[in-house]
């Protein structure tokens, strides 16, 4: 029988795992300088966290891995996390509601099916904003997610933002049932648009009007405003969405971040219900997040505004080169064990140079580095430098630690 | 290599039977009743052909263990509903056998997006059960998996049923309204994906389409679509605190149940019932019966549908596997239909007690595979025997089949051993010896409002089962 891991899920190498931890490093940091706190949810919970209305698609729900728990008689289903801003809204609503303000974070698997040879697990460090509607929220995400993309030294990454309000707005101008409309606006945030056009074929007015703003990709905020008293007078609906989504626009504007406006991009959650934005780094999505001001309500949370976004790290991890990390390892050592008699010592010994800030390894294999330090006793020693072949006695941890940092290298 | 194909017994037989006649595939004994599990043909006489529950037909296809199969189109969905990447084709309509699927309720409509205490959905189809909850949108759900009997669950067991009918006159006979049709079904052909690209199954294939009827019907033009209605709501009113529920079995275990109630000095009006009343009257004040599905009762017992239930040791003994800390327990044995339930492998195998399980299993490279009706006793009994690799193979009946080919091991109940020796098959252990017995909600037997009912019905039990 060969023993192999199960398929769509993971492995992370030593050096897959280093790339990994510098990447959520900087992620870390990020968020932690922006004044978010770290928070972690469990891997399994209920379904119905994820089924209640406006959380996620049933496309979505179709994929989550759902089972019995071993006391799930009632018939009610426990699932594998599937998203990171429900369990978070989830944790808010439970157990900080009445704190105002929150700005979290965290780092988390995600398990939803794919077929073939996809990732069922994937990985994303998100941040949440709950407490804040304001623009100004809207923008302070966007401005952290692409500081984050920057430190990890990401060129061409594109900003592409569309509004679920908007969405909503032109797909009631199309005369659905709650029913139809629902399921459209589920095949567009799942990345599919063929209905809504099809549906947008069949009168005029709409496809003068819809068609374009659709379709068309790289649409500017300028064509927005120009479009705006046009748009508003056809579909008074949009008035709202479109001066909330004109409002951060122009934050951003002044900030002088670049974006690309596609309304029609889909790729979403059912939970947003206002700004939506994405990072492609070519035609790798890398991260994204939007306005969920209705989720912590559902939960009966009250009306708290929220918004967050993730950055997909299994994604960013294939784009950043494991050369490019330069972070400062402490020098290596190796300590060899002469005798069975002086492990002791060289266990003494390798403690006081890891007190000194090196990593001391203790040799079992007989292997070679750099750096090593035989040890027969306590005051006989000889370290060894192999780069400039060079055996010097030793008597004391603190002749060796003269010897490593006099000489440097390693 | 040799082409297989599984064949329906139960409701498809006869006119799958007929069809393949019609084909001359002159087979042996598929239509009479006697061990039919390996008919030969006289057309195709290197046809391998296994007879089986039509739901165990679409598992079998996907596993690549038969070519070709013919079974219900229902089934084929149910497995998809879960499974969208099984290796299962539908091959071509055989256009008998059409039935539909409803989801429907005790009252005129249902409200799907009500909140807080989830919508209960019994049915024989889970899977599509739980996709259409996740259609509609249902904000919080539980569905309750049932042998049988799902028409019987509304309105106080379960807010709705997903179950197959000829027709919305069917369901209303059943005094539910269907409102949603969830699918149109006929028998299909299907097969193994890798088969239909790999093996000669033309001959096969072609003999059984040109025995087809001309004809142009097709289900999908059948048509008296329901539209889902989501207004009003008829949530099922709260059971009365103080009746006690007691569930009784339908089919083959009636006749006993009966004699022991009797001997008990329980009366129960029309049960077993002839027009399929399953809500007959006892004649205890404040208990009130329902006939369902023995295997289904512990689970029932367990989420408080019933307070008491008469079943075998069996399926408690399956449910407890699945949740060991469920409300459930045995509260007396009622010493009626005695079997023990069994491992079983082929006379063929080295293995002739559970110690060589593992190392038949762990020399080898395909996974162990146990097939049960019992799937949560042969999953618990798989691990207890340190299996490393291994597959449950869930059966609805006729396990002997199974064996030696499509799996490797059997649990199984028996009450002499015949039919196993008869398959060609060995006991290598004894796991439990199995009874009717009445199990209870232990919530219930301590609730002061039903204790004394509770009691009572025990006492009179006890004495006729001769427990003193």
């Amino acid at each position: 029988m060969k023993i192999q891991r199960c398929k769509g899920m993971r492995d992370m190498s030593p050096v897959e795992m280093a790339v990994f931890r510098w990447v959520v490093g900087i992620c870390r940091d990020c968020y932690i300088k922006w004044g978010y706190r770290e928070v972690r949810t469990p891997t399994i919970e209920y379904l119905h966290l994820f089924t209640s209305a406006g959380t996620l698609t049933p496309g979505m729900l179709g994929k989550v891995y759902s089972f019995l728990d071993w006391d799930g008689w009632s018939g009610e289903r426990v699932v594998l996390r599937p998203d990171g801003t429900i369990p978070v809204a989830r944790l808010y609503t439970e157990s900080m509601l009445g704190q105002g303000l929150a700005r979290l974070f965290y780092t988390a698997n995600m398990f939803t099916f794919e077929g073939g040879e996809g990732n069922r697990e994937r990985w994303q460090c998100g941040a949440e904003l709950i407490g804040a509607g304001s623009a100004i929220a809207d923008a302070e995400l966007i401005a952290l997610s692409l500081e984050i993309v920057k430190k990890l030294g990401l060129k061409g990454v594109e900003l592409r933002l569309s509004h679920a309000g908007l969405m909503q707005a032109l797909l009631a101008k199309l005369k659905l049932t709650p029913e139809e409309q629902h399921r459209m606006f589920d095949s567009i945030l799942d990345g599919d648009t063929t209905l809504l056009s099809e549906a947008s074929r069949e009168s005029s007015e709409l496809g003068d009007l819809l068609l374009p703003l659709l379709s068309k990709k790289g649409q500017s905020a300028d064509f927005l405003r120009d479009q705006r008293a046009s748009l508003c007078r056809s579909i008074p609906g949009m008035r709202s969405p479109l001066d909330d989504f004109l409002k951060t626009v122009s934050i951003l504007d002044d900030l002088g971040i670049k974006y690309q406006i596609n309304i029609a991009s889909g790729a979403g959650f059912e939970y947003y219900t206002g700004m939506i934005f994405q990072l492609f780094s070519g035609r790798e999505k890398i991260g994204g997040g939007g306005r969920y001001d209705a989720l912590i309500s559902a939960m009966g949370g009250g009306d708290v505004p929220a918004s967050g976004f993730a950055i997909y790290l299994d994604r960013l991890i294939k784009l950043v080169k494991a050369t490019t990390i330069v972070s400062p390892q402490p020098r290596r050592i190796l300590i060899k064990v002469v005798y069975d008699a002086s492990a002791k010592e060289a266990f003494i010994i390798a403690d006081a140079l890891r007190n000194a800030g090196f990593i001391a390894e203790i040799d079992l294999d007989g292997r070679e580095a750099g750096w090593i330090l035989e040890v027969k006793s306590a005051a006989a020693m000889a370290f060894i430098d192999k780069v400039k072949s060079k055996k010097t006695s030793v008597r004391s941890v603190d002749e060796v630690i003269k010897l490593l940092e006099g000489k440097g290298g390693g | 290599m040799a082409v297989k194909i599984a064949l329906p017994k139960g409701r498809l037989l006869r006119k799958t039977a007929a069809l393949l006649q019609k084909a001359d595939w002159r087979l042996d004994e598929y239509h009479s009743s006697m061990g039919f599990y390996r008919p030969k043909s006289g057309k195709f006489p290197d046809l391998l052909i296994r007879v089986f529950h039509e739901k165990d037909i679409p598992i079998q296809i996907a596993m690549g263990n038969y070519d070709l199969g013919i079974c219900g189109l229902d089934w084929v969905e149910e497995l998809l509903a879960k499974y969208p990447s099984s290796d299962v084709i539908k091959v071509k309509d055989l256009l008998y056998g059409e039935s539909s699927l409803y989801m429907a309720a005790a009252g005129k409509s249902l409200d799907l997006r009500q909140n807080g205490a989830p919508i209960r959905i019994a049915s024989e189809y889970p899977n599509l059960a739980e996709a259409f909850a996740l259609k509609n949108r249902l904000s919080r759900f539980s569905i309750f998996p049932v042998w049988g009997a799902a028409e019987a669950y509304p309105p106080e067991n379960a807010d709705m049923v997903l179950l197959s009918a000829g027709g919305t006159a069917d369901i209303a006979g059943y005094g539910l309204s269907p409102f949603g049709q969830v699918l149109d079904f006929s028998t299909f052909l299907i097969a193994n994906r890798n088969s239909w690209g790999n093996k000669h199954l033309d001959k096969i294939v072609t003999s059984i389409l040109n025995a087809l009827p001309e004809t142009s019907k097709s289900v999908a033009e059948r048509n008296d679509d329901i539209p889902f209605s989501n207004t009003g709501n008829i949530r099922a009113q709260k059971p009365g605190k103080d009746i006690v529920y007691l569930a009784l079995p339908d089919g083959h275990q009636q006749q006993q149940t009966v004699e022991l109630l009797n001997k008990a000095g329980i009366k129960i009006d029309d049960y077993p019932s002839d027009i399929g009343n399953r809500r007959p009257k006892i004649g205890i004040d404040g208990v009130t019966v329902k006939v369902i599905r023995p295997q289904d009762m512990p689970l029932q017992v367990a989420n408080g549908n019933f307070d008491l239930a008469i079943t075998g040791r069996d399926w408690l003994a399956d449910h407890l596997a699945q949740f060991p800390s469920s409300p459930v327990k045995e509260i007396l044995d009622l010493k009626l239909r005695r079997v023990r339930l069994v491992a079983v492998v082929s006379q063929e195998l080295p293995i002739n007690n559970p110690g060589d399980l593992l190392r038949f299993s762990a020399g080898r490279e395909e996974p162990f595979r146990l097939a049960s009706e019992y799937v949560n006793i042969a999953d618990k009994y798989a691990r207890e025997n340190h299996l490393g690799h291994y597959r449950v193979i869930p059966t609805w009946g006729a396990t002997e089949a199974f064996l030696p080919e499509d799996a490797d091991l059997l649990i199984e109940n028996t009450e002499t051993g015949r039919t196993i020796a008869r398959h060609n098959l060995k006991i290598i252990e004894t796991l439990f010896e199995s009874t009717a017995c009445l199990i209870g909600n232990t919530g219930s037997v301590a609730d002061a409002n039903k204790n004394k009912r509770i009691e009572s019905i025990v006492k009179r039990l006890r004495t006729a089962a001769g427990n003193e």
